[in-house]
């Protein structure tokens, strides 16, 4: 399981291969990716990701909501017609749900999402559901690592693509170290 | 109720070929029920149609809407200005919604996102199953309840014929599922009645003038007409 070709794979449906695109990647390019993060598990690991000093990508932001369940298919729509280069949703283990099956709920529509994304010509690998508990801040800050990771090997969203052929001059260069200064000015 | 699946993408991208400004109207009562038309669906059909544009880098104004009703005259005056600021409609009702929509708004170019398909009981949450063929001359009265119009693959009206075994069809649905045999069901519930001597009826043809091969029919109730 080490290497940056393989996904770490500890529940169904992650750990998918991905196949290496058509054109190299600019080493330069930084994704923008979104997370859905429940309250009671995967919120909790950023926070405890963050009080262990741990290192994980500024790419990736997080969106709480009070349960995966709550997340529809319009939201992770919506993060790529925005621009997002990856999406995914950070839900309870299975089994340990707050409300019973909310995260349950989520991977059924995370896993429909990755079949419309498929269906838009685009790689269904840039939508992922995760499970992980409030105690794993370490897999937290994997799971960022990992995705970000696939996502650099994907390249930048064709959405996101398309956008910066079209107006060439005003596609502006996505600067992660600005971003994590302005995130700890904040803090 | 009406129970309807969305076209596949290519299809209503085929279909919406050269249109730049399109409104997806969802319908809120049937096909919402069956989760394929309804203000949800017709919110992630405009934004998946709008990531499709994104990424061919065409510009687009493409929004969604939805009514009670597309089969109404009064639901969808709801929708009319919404409805008015754009050339193309793409309608997520069933078809008779989608007709009312073309003809409300006619010359509009009005067109279909789903297919409908029947008129299904949820037998299980998101599991529909056929149930009634809209024959226009009922005969479950004769026959426990069971439809063998649309619940027998062959429609038989004097049935089991030798392809039921154990209970089920010798035809299998188009994902390979097990059908029920209709005759087998309606002689076990024929039993149970105590009323299995109507497996000995000879039922005549079926009037299918009665059906959609009489033409398009037309239902009028004189006596609830307004004065």
């Amino acid at each position: 399981m080490a290497g940056a070709a393989t996904e770490v794979a500890e529940t169904p449906g992650e750990g998918k291969t991905i196949e290496a695109p058509a054109k190299p990647v600019d080493p330069r390019f930084e994704p923008e990716i979104i997370v859905f993060a429940c309250h009671y598990c995967a919120y909790a690991a950023a926070d405890l990701a963050g009080s262990m000093r741990l290192q994980y990508p500024a790419n990736i932001r997080v969106i709480k909501l009070p349960c995966t369940g709550k997340l529809e298919v319009i939201h992770l729509l919506k993060a790529l017609e925005a621009g997002a280069d990856g999406v995914y949703a950070a839900g309870c283990m299975e089994g340990e749900c707050h409300y019973l099956k909310g995260n349950i709920w989520a991977r059924k529509r995370v896993e429909y999402t990755k079949t419309l994304v498929a269906e838009l010509g685009m790689e269904p690998e840039r939508v992922e559901m995760y499970n992980m508990s409030s105690a794993m801040g370490p897999r937290f800050a994997e799971v960022a690592t990992e995705f970000t990771e696939r996502i650099k090997r994907l390249g930048p969203s064709p959405v996101k693509r398309a956008a910066a052929a079209a107006a060439p001059a005003a596609a502006p260069s996505h600067d992660p170290a600005a971003v994590t200064h302005e995130e700890g000015q904040q803090s | 109720m009406i129970t309807a699946e969305r076209k596949p993408l290519e299809e209503i991208l085929k279909l919406l070929e050269g249109q730049g400004k399109v409104l997806v109207a969802g319908c809120d009562t049937c096909v919402a029920i069956c989760l394929t038309g309804g203000e949800k669906e017709a919110e992630i059909l405009a934004s998946e149609l709008r990531i499709m544009a994104k990424k061919e880098g065409r510009e687009v104004q493409i929004e969604h809407t939805s009514a009670i009703r597309q089969c109404e005259w009064e639901y969808l005056d709801t929708i009319a200005d919404k409805v008015a600021e754009y050339p193309v409609v793409l309608s997520m009702a069933c078809g008779i919604g989608i007709q009312s929509m073309a003809e409300k708004f006619a010359p509009k170019l009005v067109l279909p996102a789903v297919n409908t398909n029947m008129l299904g009981m949820p037998q299980e949450h998101a599991v529909w199953l056929e149930r009634c063929g809209a024959c226009g001359d009922c005969v479950i009265g004769e026959t426990a309840g069971v439809c063998p119009v649309v619940r027998c693959s062959k429609s038989l009206m004097n049935g089991p014929c030798g392809g039921s075994h154990d209970g089920l069809c010798e035809v299998t649905g188009p994902n390979k599922e097990e059908i029920e045999c209709a005759w087998a069901l309606i002689y076990d519930r024929l039993k149970a009645q105590g009323r299995e001597a109507l497996m000995l009826e000879l039922r005549p043809p079926k009037d299918w003038s009665k059906s959609s091969s009489g033409g398009p029919r037309k239902m009028v109730k004189e006596e609830a007409k307004p004065v």
